[in-house]
């Protein structure tokens, strides 16, 4: 069934939407209580029955990872919201925090409460300083009003919130690399098992969930598991946030369900193509996804019609490009963007987005042989699967699938020595020299 | 190291690591108000994971001095209870610890993928003429500093330029740098568009 109206960003366009009274005026917390009285284990099989599955990339059952939490350990659990929200064309958190941070700390202590845990931390990007100003102004009203802390609303449930800003590292968004740095160190991931709900913050039982994943919470309890799984497809469940970006007439965050295929989303949704340009390419999940190409249009926007189309729906942050974009130097953007960020642990990985970078910009000058093409997919079958979390993968996946669907263009650029689409006038004149 | 057979090795910039020590920078010590902030914020960690405060103590030595000097680290270090080495570390990680002075301004204009459809690059490169400075290099009046950032995460409202660390501003045009400039100059961060989540609709 589609969604029929928003419910996850209702109100977020009214005046004073994320506060506390506003909140509470729409029937805030209420889901909170009912869950409360429950005990955790039910609210894990509720939760389990509404086929929530994570937000955040990977898509992975919620509910299932709420139960590796074990039971008898005397040690403190801990629930980290992952709000680091750093995946480029990704800005649906960023616009729940702002408008809507009560529905997030709701989610938050049913987690609390379904794991055993007592504390929470937000972990958010530092250049969500605004957001961080919001949030820690409502958790200040909701401590005062009962609705966390000690004794929630007499129910006998402790549970505090703390908002952790990071310092710009888009590595930190991996689960166990935000364990490190918010342990105070460089943002790198731990080799795994032990998986974070048996060895995780603090060496502690620790489940960490996205910001959208734990939004969706109170939603199953307000509604009923019956209602979330009935919308969208099968094991594709819930409301979606869909952030679309780049060459569209109206970017933005939308709502709807995993139903929705590519097509809706950039042709309804938002509004089509900007100045009426062609649709060239389009990234449905965030760049560490596969580009797909217009004949993948009719494609489902969920997890699994995605991975049917050749990508993954990732953060659900579709970037749309039109026929000014040239696809080399889209992924030599891409490359930048991982060589500045890959943490450095692992060697395929800080090496290679390196190397990767250095090859794309030869080309990119006119310098390129056509053997570079065979060299650049070499060196990312030596990073894909190499590496201790998906950052690998995921640095690998524009210029792969970019070779795949558009080698005649590199060897264009190779052969002519320049891009076989004109200069767009969106691009600079090149004079900013990226050779750092 | 691994070898890849057809990679140029032996060119001179090829391979270049080097080890940049922190400026020691004047002696530093906390204000009062910060070392009761920094006081408050260890409360949010359990006692004997006082190394989780480092970050924002970090946030609190840039708000003081504007930048993190290394007898901030050390500061710091004793304070926290680690190692300056350990301090060192995550300053040198982090994009957003500035390990030298700074302009007034500090101008991180977005540079990925949705923020350069949309124009970034020009707009990098229209700052940077007008200042007359290059990426990284804050211009000879101490007002801007140009950073180039990676996604800021509001792709929706491109190019987006984050000013100091805190401050947004949306939709930015190329052709319009002038106004920006001026505004800054003049009427500081509150001249800003704002971040459009924020603002009510």
């Amino acid at each position: 069934m589609r969604l029929a109206e928003p419910v996850l960003t209702a109100h977020v366009t009214e005046p004073n939407a994320h506060t506390l009274e506003r909140y509470l005026e729409w029937g805030g917390y209420q889901a909170m209580l009912k869950a409360l009285a429950q005990a955790p284990g039910e609210v894990i099989e509720t939760v389990k029955q509404s086929g929530l599955r994570g937000r955040g990339g990977a898509g992975f059952p919620t509910g299932m990872k709420w139960g590796f939490v074990p039971k008898d350990v005397a040690r403190p659990k801990y629930l980290c919201v992952n709000a680091d929200e750093s995946e480029p064309g990704t800005f649906k958190d960023h616009l729940l925090m702002e408008r809507n941070p009560h529905l997030l700390f709701e989610g938050s202590v049913i987690a609390c409460h379904s794991i055993g845990a007592k504390v929470a931390y937000i972990y958010i990007r530092g250049e969500f300083y605004h957001v961080q100003r919001v949030l820690e102004a409502e958790l200040a009203k909701a401590y005062a009003e009962g609705y966390l802390g000690k004794n929630i609303r007499g129910t006998g449930v402790d549970c505090d919130i703390y908002v952790h800003r990071g310092a710009g590292a888009y590595e930190a968004g991996e689960e166990s690399a935000l364990l490190e740095s918010l342990e105070g160190k460089r943002a790198q991931p731990r080799l795994r098992p032990p998986f974070p709900a048996v060895v995780g913050l603090y060496g502690c039982p620790t489940i960490i969930n996205n910001v959208e994943t734990i939004a969706n919470v109170p939603l199953i309890f307000e509604k009923g598991p019956e209602w979330f799984a009935s919308i969208g497809p099968e094991k594709n469940s819930g409301p979606k946030l869909y952030c679309i970006s780049g060459h569209v007439a109206r970017p933005g965050v939308y709502e709807t369900s995993m139903d929705v295929t590519l097509r809706e989303l950039v042709y309804d949704f938002a509004g089509g193509m900007k100045d009426g340009r062609a649709l060239k390419a389009i990234i449905p999940g965030g760049s560490s996804v596969n580009v797909l190409t217009p004949d993948a249009l009719d494609a489902q926007a969920s997890f699994d019609g995605l991975v049917k189309a050749g990508s993954m729906l990732g953060s659900a942050a579709m970037m749309v490009m039109d026929e000014t974009t040239d696809m080399v130097w889209l992924a030599a953007n891409l490359t930048h963007f991982y060589k500045h960020e890959s943490c450095g642990k692992c060697t395929p990985c800080r090496e290679g987005s390196d190397w990767m970078y250095k090859v794309l910009q030869k080309i990119l000058r006119g310098e390129g042989q056509l053997r570079d093409i065979d060299l650049l997919l070499s060196i990312a079958d030596q990073i894909g699967g190499k590496t201790l979390c998906p950052f690998g993968d995921a640095e690998i996946a524009p210029v792969v699938s970019t070779i795949q669907h558009f080698r005649h263009e590199y060897e264009h650029y190779i052969r002519e020595g320049r891009s076989l689409v004109p200069r767009a006038p969106w691009r600079g004149s090149g004079s900013l020299a990226h050779a750092h | 190291m691994t070898f890849h057979p057809a990679m140029p090795y032996g060119t001179p910039d090829w391979h270049k690591s080097a080890r940049k020590l922190a400026d020691e920078g004047p002696p530093f010590e906390f204000t009062p108000e910060n070392r009761r902030k920094l006081d408050e914020i260890l409360t949010r960690y359990p006692a004997d994971r006082r190394r989780s405060a480092l970050l924002p103590a970090l946030y609190l030595v840039q708000d003081q001095q504007g930048y993190v000097s290394g007898h901030a680290m050390t500061h710091v270090a004793e304070i926290i209870g680690c190692s300056r080495a350990d301090v060192e570390d995550v300053v040198s990680y982090y994009v957003m610890f500035f390990t030298k002075p700074v302009g007034r301004h500090v101008l991180g204009v977005c540079r990925t993928l949705s923020c350069a459809l949309n124009g970034a690059e020009r707009l990098t490169e229209a700052i940077a003429g007008k200042l007359g400075i290059a990426p990284g290099e804050t211009d000879p009046t101490g007002e801007f500093t140009l950073i180039e950032m990676e996604c800021l995460g509001a792709c929706d409202r491109a190019p987006v330029i984050m000013v100091n660390n805190e401050y947004w501003h949306e939709c930015q045009g190329a052709d319009d740098v002038d106004r920006l400039l001026e505004t800054l100059r003049t009427r500081g961060v509150a001249g800003l568009t704002g971040c459009h989540h924020v603002k009510e609709k």
